[in-house]
C-alpha cells in the first residue's frame, strides 16, 4: 500500500518536472510545435539557402567569412557568459588554428579535409596549454592577459622570423570548390551552435555556469574549477581554431594578420549586439555586422570606428541585445495572434 | 652608464604613461582602455592647435590638456557611468571607445611622418659621457614634479582626499558625503589630463602615430599590474623595473624584444602574484 | 563519540599583513559531535573555517582529518575527502531553480562516487536525487518550492539549500558558517531538529554562530574565540560561567559603566 502511494507520488513529481521543461509543451499541438520550431528552422534554412540565392562570387564569400566570425562569436559568448572567462584575444585561437592548418598543408601535404579537423584538435590543445597558467585568474585579469596573447604571438613570430615571418605562409590549398567551402563552413557553424546550446543545459554545462556565478561554492563542492575551466577553454579554443583553419584555406594564405584585432573585436561586438548569453544572438549579430562591415570596406578603418561605436551604443544603452529583444517580441506576437 | 641614463628616461616615460591609468583604476575601479587613445588624441589636438589654427605652442598645449580632460569626463558621464561596476562591459566599452578614436584618427588621415610637435628646448648635453638632449631632461624633471604634485594633491586637497577615500572604500566614502559619481567623473577627467600631459611631454621626441595608442595602453597596463593596482608608489617602482628591463633587453638582445618584456612582465606577474608587487587587494578577490 | 578525533586543528596561525587573525588555535572534534564556535565579531571564526577547508592557507600549524594532514591542500581536495562547509554570505545560483542548484554539486567526483546523501554508491538521475535531498532537508516535494527560481526563495530556504549543497557530497563533516543568522525564531525552530537529525546520521558538525541560545541547544561542546585566540572550551554551562567569556562579549560596556561612575 505504502509502496503504491509512493509510486503514485513519484509519478506526480515527475510530471511536475516534465511540465516545467519546454520540450513537452511542444507535443501538445502542431501549432505549438511550429511555434517552437519556426525560428530555428528559419535560421537553418536561411543559412543553407544563402549561398544558392546570392549571385556572383563576392557575396557568397562574405557568407563564409560571416560563418567563421560566427564561430568566433560563439566561442566568445560561451566562454564569457557561461563560464565567466572573458577572452579578449579571440584572434589568438584564429592565429594558432590557422598556422597549424597552414603548416600541415604546406609541409605535410595534407588535404584541407584532414588539416581542418587536425588543426582544430591540435590548436585547441596548444591554446589550452598556453592559457592554462592564466586560468586561476578571473574577471578583468583574465581579460587583460588574454588580450596580450595574440599581440605576444604576433611579436614572437615577427622577432624570430618563424613560419615565414612577416610574409606568412603562402601556397595553401583551397577547398575543392566553392560549394564545398561554403557548405562545410555553414554546416560546421550550425552544428556547433546547436552543440553548445545543448552543452550549456547539460549537467556539466550547469557546472560551467556555476563557475561563472559562484566559483567558491563549486570549490566547496569538491570540484576542481581549473579542470572545468580547462575543458571550457578547450571547447572555446577548438571553435576559434576551427575558424582559423577554415580561414587560411579560404584565403590560401596564413600570416600575422590572423592575430589582428579584427578577429578579437568583431565577435565581441557581434555578441553584444546580438545578445549576450543567448548563443544564437552572436550568430545573428555576425550575420548583421559582417556584411555591413564588408559594405564599408571602401571606407578603410572607418568601419572599425563604425562597429566600435555600434558596440558602445549597444553596451551602454541596450545591453540586452537584439536576440533577447526579438525573443520577447516573438513571444508577445504569438500570444497576440492566439487572442 | 648609457643604460643608467636611458633606463631612467625610459622609466620616467613609462611612469608618465601609467599614472593616468592608475589614477582612474585606483579610484573608480574602471580599467580605462581608452587611455592610450586619449594620449594620441591630445597629441593631435596640440598639433592642430599649433598648425591648423596657428596658435601659440603654449596655448595649444593648454588647450590640448583641457580638451582631453573634458573629453575623458564626458566619455565617463555619457557612456561608462551606465555600466559602472560591470567590469567586463567596462573593458569592452572603453576598448570600443579607444578603437573608435584611434581608427577614426587613422581614417581622418593622421598618419605618416608629418605630424610632429616641436621640442621645448633644442640642443643636447652630455651627462657622464652620454649624449642626452635637453628635452629628455625636461621629461624626467616634469615626471618627478608630476609625481610630487600628485602626492600633494591627493594628500592635501579636498578632491584629492575624496578620491583616495573612494579608492579605499567607495561605500564608506559615499556615507561620508563624497559624491562618488561626481568623483569618478573628476578622476576620469584628471586621468585623461594626465594622459594628455604625458603626450605633450613625450610626443616631441618622435612622430605622432596612431599605433602608439595601443603601445601606451599596453605599457600603462603592464606598469599598473606589475606595480599592483591601487598603489601609486608601486606603479612608479614598476615603471623603473620594466623601464630598465626594457633598456637592458634592447642593449643585449635587440629592439624586437622590447615589447615582449612588458607582455612577459604582465603575464608573469598575474600568474605569480596577481595583486602586483605592492598591491593591497585581498588574495581571494582576484584569484581563486 | 569515539576516542579518536575526526578533525584535529593544531596551533593554526594566520596573519594578514601585520594583523594576527588567528593565534595558535588548537582544537579537536570527535566523530559525530557538534562543536559550536562562538566569539565576538572579528574574532577569527570564519578564518578558522577558511583555514580548515583550504580557502585560506594557514601561516603555520596543521589540520588533520582522520589522522591525515590536510594542511595546504586545495579546497576541492578537502571537500572531496568529505569536509564540507557552508558560506556565511550565501550566493546560490539565482537564475536556476532550486533543484538545479543541487545538480551542480551532484556532478562532483565525490557525489558521483557516493551517490549523494543516503546514496548507495551509484548516482541515478541527478534531478531526482537532488529533489530527494531537498525533500529531506525541508523543501516540500509536492509543492512548487523545489522548482522555484532560487532568487525568489526566502532566506530560510536558501540556508537549507546551502546545507543541501553540502549533503549532496555525502559529507563526513559539515562546517556551518552562521546558518541561523538572519532567520526568524520559527525558522530556527524548524532548523534545530534538522541539525539534530544530521548528527544522528553520523555527520560531524562544526557550527559557527551568533545565536547563542539556539546553538547551546544543539552543541555538545562550545569553543570561544576572541581576537584570534582560543579563550575557553567546554560545555555550554562551563563556557557561559567563565568570566573571560563575559568580558569578551560585554567587557567594554562594563568598563564603560565603571568609567561613568567614577
Amino acid at each position: 500500500m505504502t509502496n503504491n502511494t509512493q509510486k503514485l507520488r513519484q509519478e506526480r513529481i515527475d510530471r511536475g518536472i516534465k511540465v516545467r521543461s519546454d520540450s513537452l509543451y511542444a507535443l501538445m499541438s502542431w501549432r505549438e510545435l511550429a511555434y517552437l520550431i519556426m525560428p530555428r528552422a528559419l535560421l537553418i534554412i536561411g543559412l543553407l539557402l544563402l549561398p544558392v540565392v546570392l549571385p556572383g562570387l563576392y557575396w557568397p564569400r562574405v557568407i563564409t567569412i560571416t560563418c567563421i566570425y560566427a564561430l568566433l562569436a560563439l566561442s566568445f559568448d560561451f566562454l564569457a557568459h557561461y563560464v565567466g572567462l572573458v577572452c579578449l584575444g579571440g584572434a589568438f585561437f584564429v592565429g594558432i588554428g590557422g598556422y597549424i592548418a597552414a603548416i600541415l598543408n604546406t609541409s605535410f601535404g595534407l588535404s584541407p579535409l584532414v588539416t581542418v579537423p587536425l588543426a582544430t584538435l591540435i590548436g585547441a590543445c596548444v591554446c589550452t596549454l598556453l592559457l592554462f597558467p592564466c586560468l586561476p585568474l578571473r574577471g578583468v585579469y583574465f581579460a587583460i592577459v588574454s588580450l596580450m596573447y595574440p599581440l605576444f604571438a604576433a611579436r614572437v613570430i615577427e622577432a624570430f622570423d618563424l613560419f615565414g615571418g612577416t610574409d606568412g605562409i603562402m601556397g595553401i590549398d583551397g577547398f575543392s570548390n566553392r560549394w564545398a567551402e561554403q557548405y562545410f563552413v555553414i554546416g560546421v557553424t550550425l552544428v556547433f551552435l546547436f552543440f553548445i546550446r545543448r552543452l550549456v543545459n547539460t549537467d556539466i554545462g550547469l557546472v560551467f555556469r556555476g563557475i561563472k556565478d559562484n566559483d567558491q561554492a563549486i570549490r566547496a563542492s569538491g570540484m576542481n574549477i581549473t579542470w572545468f575551466k580547462t575543458i571550457a577553454v578547450f571547447i572555446a579554443s577548438a571553435l576559434g581554431c576551427l575558424g582559423g583553419a577554415c580561414l587560411v584555406h579560404i584565403y590560401m594564405w596564413s600570416g600575422i594578420s590572423q592575430f589582428a584585432l579584427d578577429f578579437s573585436i568583431l565577435p565581441i561586438a557581434a555578441t553584444v549586439i546580438g545578445g549576450s548569453a543567448t548563443l544564437v544572438g552572436p550568430v545573428l549579430g555576425c550575420l548583421i555586422l559582417v556584411p555591413v562591415s564588408e559594405l564599408l570596406r571602401d571606407f578603410g578603418t572607418l568601419r572599425i570606428v563604425f562597429y566600435s561605436l555600434l558596440l558602445l551604443a549597444f553596451i551602454a544603452f541596450r545591453s540586452e541585445g537584439l536576440m533577447v529583444y526579438g525573443q520577447r517580441k516573438y513571444h508577445q506576437f504569438q500570444r497576440w495572434t492566439k487572442i | 652608464m648609457e643604460i643608467l641614463v636611458y633606463g631612467t628616461i625610459n622609466s620616467v616615460t613609462l611612469a608618465l604613461y601609467a599614472l593616468g591609468f592608475a589614477l582612474v583604476y585606483g579610484t573608480s575601479r574602471l580599467p580605462n582602455f581608452a587611455h592610450g587613445a586619449l594620449y594620441v588624441l591630445s597629441g593631435f589636438i596640440a598639433w592642430s592647435g599649433l598648425n591648423t589654427l596657428g596658435l601659440n605652442y603654449l596655448v595649444s598645449i593648454i588647450l590640448a590638456l583641457f580638451i582631453t580632460g573634458v573629453i575623458g569626463a564626458l566619455i565617463y558621464q555619457f557612456f561608462l557611468i551606465r555600466i559602472r561596476g560591470m567590469e567586463i562591459s567596462e573593458i569592452i566599452a572603453s576598448y570600443a571607445i579607444a578603437l573608435a578614436i584611434l581608427e577614426g584618427l587613422r581614417w581622418g588621415g593622421f598618419k605618416g611622418m608629418t605630424y610632429t610637435l616641436p621640442s621645448f628646448i633644442e640642443g643636447s648635453t652630455t651627462i657622464a659621457g652620454v649624449l642626452v638632449d635637453y628635452h629628455r631632461l625636461v621629461v624626467v624633471g616634469a615626471g618627478a614634479v608630476l609625481v610630487a604634485f600628485l602626492w600633494l594633491f591627493t594628500h592635501y586637497t579636498r578632491i584629492g582626499l575624496a578620491l583616495r577615500g573612494m579608492a579605499q572604500d567607495e561605500r564608506a566614502a559615499l556615507m561620508l558625503g563624497v559624491d562618488s559619481d561626481m568623483m569618478a567623473v573628476v578622476a576620469m577627467g584628471l586621468g585623461s589630463m594626465l594622459a594628455a600631459f604625458a603626450a605633450i611631454l613625450l610626443l616631441p621626441l618622435g612622430n605622432i602615430v596612431v599605433e602608439s595608442g595601443y603601445n601606451v595602453l599596453i605599457m600603462a597596463i603592464a606598469v599598473c599590474i606589475v606595480g599592483g593596482i591601487g598603489s601609486w608608489g608601486g606603479a612608479v617602482l614598476a615603471a623603473f623595473l620594466i623601464g630598465f628591463a626594457q633598456i637592458l633587453t634592447v642593449v643585449y638582445l635587440g629592439s624586437h624584444f622590447q615589447m615582449m618584456v612588458a607582455l612577459l612582465a604582465i603575464i608573469l606577474t598575474l600568474i605569480l602574484k596577481p595583486s602586483g608587487l605592492f598591491g593591497q587587494q585581498k588574495e581571494l578577490e582576484e584569484r581563486v | 563519540m569515539t576516542d579518536k578525533p575526526i578533525l584535529q586543528v593544531q596551533e593554526v596561525t594566520k596573519t594578514f599583513g601585520g594583523i594576527i587573525a588567528l593565534n595558535r588555535v588548537s582544537f579537536e572534534v570527535g566523530q559525530g559531535e557538534i562543536l559550536g564556535i562562538i566569539g565576538p565579531n572579528g574574532s577569527g571564526k570564519t578564518t578558522v573555517v577558511n583555514c580548515i577547508t583550504g580557502f585560506i592557507r594557514a601561516s603555520s600549524g596543521n589540520v588533520f582529518f582522520r589522522g591525515k594532514n590536510i594542511t595546504g591542500k586545495p579546497p576541492h581536495k578537502i571537500a572531496d575527502m568529505g569536509v564540507t562547509r557552508t558560506f556565511q554570505i550565501m550566493r546560490p545560483y539565482y537564475s536556476l531553480p532550486a533543484y538545479k542548484n543541487l545538480v551542480i554539486p551532484l556532478f562532483s567526483p565525490r557525489a558521483r562516487r557516493t551517490g549523494g546523501w543516503r546514496g548507495g554508491g551509484k548516482m541515478g538521475d541527478r534531478n531526482t536525487v537532488s529533489i530527494d535531498i531537498l525533500e529531506e532537508i525541508g523543501f516540500e516535494r509536492d509543492s512548487y518550492v523545489p522548482y522555484k527560481t532560487t532568487a525568489t526563495l526566502p532566506t530560510g530556504y536558501l540556508k537549507r539549500l546551502e546545507l543541501a549543497r553540502c549533503l549532496a557530497l555525502k559529507p563526513e563533516i559539515i562546517i556551518c558558517d552562521e546558518v541561523f543568522s538572519g532567520l526568524s525564531m520559527s525558522e530556527i525552530a524548524s532548523m534545530v531538529p534538522l541539525i539534530e537529525r544530521l548528527q544522528m546520521d553520523g555527520i560531524t558538525l562544526i557550527m559557527i554562530e551568533h545565536r547563542l541560545r539556539e546553538l547551546f541547544r544543539v552543541a555538545n561542546r562550545v569553543m570561544v574565540l576572541n581576537f584570534g585566540e582560543k579563550l575557553v572550551e567546554g560545555s555550554a554551562e562551563e563556557v557561559m560561567a567563565d568570566p573571560r567569556v563575559r568580558e569578551a562579549y560585554f567587557g567594554s560596556e562594563e568598563v564603560q559603566e565603571v568609567m561613568d561612575h567614577a
